[in-house]
């Protein structure tokens, strides 16, 4: 294990850009772990197939109108909104049955939490599972072979067609910035602010703060606590969606499994920055982001998820409640 | 109610004498270590070795039971349990082959009390972490573990370390399988299982080690839990602060829980290393933290029996099914769901949960006999 010092001092800026990018795709996915996470202390273990599903619904949407070349100018862009917007509609829509389907008969029943994240557990690997074969689930109706484009490959990574011309947009030193990066960094910074604004300041964001305070007192003044929970997953998927259209914008290639890791650092990245706290999750996703990048610079890439894990840790012995601290809206004893 | 028929056959159990209870249990371990010899129709798996299946399954119940102690009794939620089954296999295998070539069973309690002493060398820093931190913290230091373990070409990086020491054969005697035929079992003298060699093929010598231990954790369990280190166990999961007031040492109980968890780990990881005879990284995946804890919150957190039969599940049933083999993870999942939804407290919970319920609804229909009334009425 050689330390690369001369290599992170040389790149610095690139890697902290890059760093960055990765960071708001982790903040963005942390928001949906973090949101649940405040209103009905579960950590939604599926919110990764959540995320998954969404990358997906980019990839398809993308392939079924990009057609052959690069058509360029505003068509580019009607096809990126096409991507993010269906991103977010899969994204959202799984999130609202993973609602449904894994938490609700649960939490009527006042289930022990362990077994909650034991049903999202079982929901992440059905979800998981019907994308990596779905083939086989298109089989069964007989539509595989019209749809072999979207179902085909099954198991292995399938990429985005490349439609962002991804051109230097302006340079720090001798640093190149890339138009992907700062399209990233932007758009995740942007949706944070909205959600973080929706939540303080609108009407159901006051029940979503209301109930992840005191769920029972919330309900005794007339918030509707199935409600504020459908709310929660609803802007969690949306998030999701935002994230996986970047994701795909700047990794390019999906699977089936993608979601594992990226769901363990993003919930790392909520941890890390409070849990229950939305500019936490921010604020995590944003170090996490960039240190893991200096670290894999540094440590050589192969070392990059023991550094996030590492940091983690490091970061908690310090400060238990993580770097923000705890809760949505106010401090809860 | 279903708890109602299981009292019941406990009530029948317990009122049984005491040498009747004993022959029961015997009749039961006999029954237990037989069973890859009668290969019986419908639980025989077809396809893979039976008596490796079993095997499999008796280091989910020994790993099972360690996390239990971790999870169900002391309440830590532990997400990276994977890591100490880790450090025990990877232990074993450096001093019997990589690195060194100790004899076995020389090699076994060295890996166990090296697993034990990185348990007290993780726990203390991460215990004072409380709740869902811990397990995040657990589920980094499991993969810190794992990935340790890809980089570093000295634990063999991503190859993984092979010819790893099996237990030492006492060639005694020939047992015969039986095979059936139809529902008549005949005894097949051409297959034969050589009494205690530990070889390649046949896998049941290794199956019965592995139930020998666990049947010696069952007991070991049953001490810890009704002495007074299970008792604090218990009253540190319950409510950690009313604990330490009452003069409870919490954290070192917490570390104490941690530690014995990670003995029980790391004892089956260096036996599951020394039946395979070769590991790499990826036998210590995540996933099999997460198939761990769902072996003990499925079968019922808190009971030994209920942990074993959530051992069985999540380590048999893929198994028995892998003509599926396509599907396995899907219908393990949606198997997972279901359990959550119907037996939210776990196939066999524990005497006090069900107690603790009972009472709950005893209480609830003296405060609000309507309330009662109506849901009778509804369903």
């Amino acid at each position: 294990m050689d330390l690369n010092f001369s290599f992170f001092f040389s790149n610095f800026p690139e890697l902290t850009v890059t760093g960055l990018a990765f960071g708001a795709i982790y903040a963005l996915i942390a928001l949906g772990y973090t949101m649940v996470y405040g209103v009905l202390q579960l950590i939604n273990f599926a919110h990764s197939e959540v995320f998954m599903y969404g990358t997906f619904a980019a990839l398809w949407f993308t392939m079924a109108t990009v057609g052959g070349g690069n058509p360029g100018g505003f068509q580019t862009l009607a096809i990126l909104i096409g991507a993010l917007l269906s991103a977010m509609a899969m994204s959202a829509l799984i999130a609202l049955i993973l609602e449904r389907v894994a938490y609700r008969p649960l939490i009527k029943r006042n289930a022990p939490r362990l077994i909650a994240l034991i049903s999202a557990i079982g929901a992440s690997f059905v979800l998981a599972e019907l994308m990596g074969l779905r083939d086989r689930v298109t089989g069964w109706v007989g539509l595989d072979d019209d749809l072999r484009d979207y179902v085909g490959r099954a198991r292995i990574n399938n990429s985005m067609p490349n439609i962002v011309d991804n051109k230097v947009l302006f340079s720090i030193g001798d640093a190149d910035v890339r138009m992907v990066d700062v399209i990233v960094i932007v758009a995740a910074i942007v949706m944070m602010v909205a959600v973080d604004q929706f939540v303080r300041r609108s009407r159901l964001g006051r029940g979503i703060r209301a109930t992840a305070q005191d769920p029972e007192t919330a309900a005794l003044m007339g918030v509707n606590s199935t409600r504020v929970i459908q709310l929660t997953f609803l802007l969690g998927g949306l998030m999701a969606g935002v994230a996986a259209f970047l994701y795909m914008l700047k990794i390019e290639v999906t699977k089936f499994d993608v979601g594992f890791l990226l769901g363990v650092k993003a919930f790392t990245a909520a941890v890390l920055g409070g849990i229950g706290n939305l500019r936490g999750a921010l604020v995590g996703g944003l170090v996490l982001g960039v240190v893991e990048n200096w670290g894999s610079a540094i440590l050589g890439s192969e070392w990059r998820h023991v550094v996030a894990f590492v940091l983690l840790v490091v970061i908690l012995l310090f400060r238990p409640t993580g770097i923000l601290g705890e809760s949505l809206g106010k401090a809860r004893t | 109610m279903t708890n109602k028929s299981s009292a019941g056959f406990r009530q029948r159990i317990i009122a049984l004498p005491k040498p009747a209870k004993i022959a029961l249990w015997v009749a039961l371990a006999v029954l237990a270590y037989a069973l890859p010899l009668l290969e019986p129709p419908l639980i025989s798996t077809p396809g893979t070795d039976f008596g490796g299946v079993l095997f499999t399954v008796t280091v989910y119940c020994m790993v099972a039971l360690g996390l239990n102690i971790v999870v169900g009794y002391a309440g830590l939620l532990d997400l990276g349990y994977v890591g100490f089954y880790a450090i025990g296999a990877y232990t074993a295998a450096i001093l019997t082959s990589f690195h060194a070539s100790w004899p076995l069973l020389l090699a076994i309690p060295v890996a166990v009390a090296v697993t034990m002493v990185s348990g007290v060398l993780l726990g203390a820093p991460t215990l004072r972490v409380r709740g869902d931190y811990l397990a995040i913290v657990t589920l980094g230091f499991g993969e810190i573990i794992r990935l340790t373990a890809v980089n570093i070409e000295w634990l063999g990086a991503a190859k993984g370390i092979s010819a790893i020491q099996r237990p030492p054969s006492i060639e005694l005697f020939e047992i015969p399988h039986l095979f059936w035929d139809g529902a008549v079992p005949l005894v097949d003298p051409d297959d034969t299982t050589t009494f205690l060699e530990f070889g390649v093929l046949d896998q049941i010598p290794y199956y019965w080690l592995g139930l020998t231990v666990v049947i010696v954790l069952l007991f070991a369990d049953r001490l810890i839990k009704d002495s007074r280190v299970g008792r604090a166990w218990e009253a540190t999961r319950e409510d950690e602060d009313a604990a330490e007031l009452m003069g409870v040492p919490t954290f070192r109980f917490k570390l104490l829980a941690f530690s014995t968890g990670a003995f029980i780990g790391g004892l089956a990881g260096a036996l599951y290393a020394s039946r395979q005879s070769f590991i790499n990284p990826m036998s210590f995946l995540l996933l099999f933290s997460i198939l761990f804890l769902a072996a003990v919150v499925v079968g019922g957190q808190g009971n030994r029996w209920g942990v074993i039969v959530g051992a069985i599940v999540v380590a048999y049933l893929p198994e028995r099914f892998r003509e599926f083999s396509e599907f396995r993870v899907l219908v393990f999942g949606l198997a997972l769901m279901l359990l959550s939804s119907f037996r939210p407290e776990g196939l066999l919970p524990p005497r006090r949960t069900v107690r603790a319920k009972q009472l709950e609804h005893e209480i609830e229909a003296l405060e609000e006999g309507q309330l009662e009334e109506e849901e009778a009425a509804r369903g």
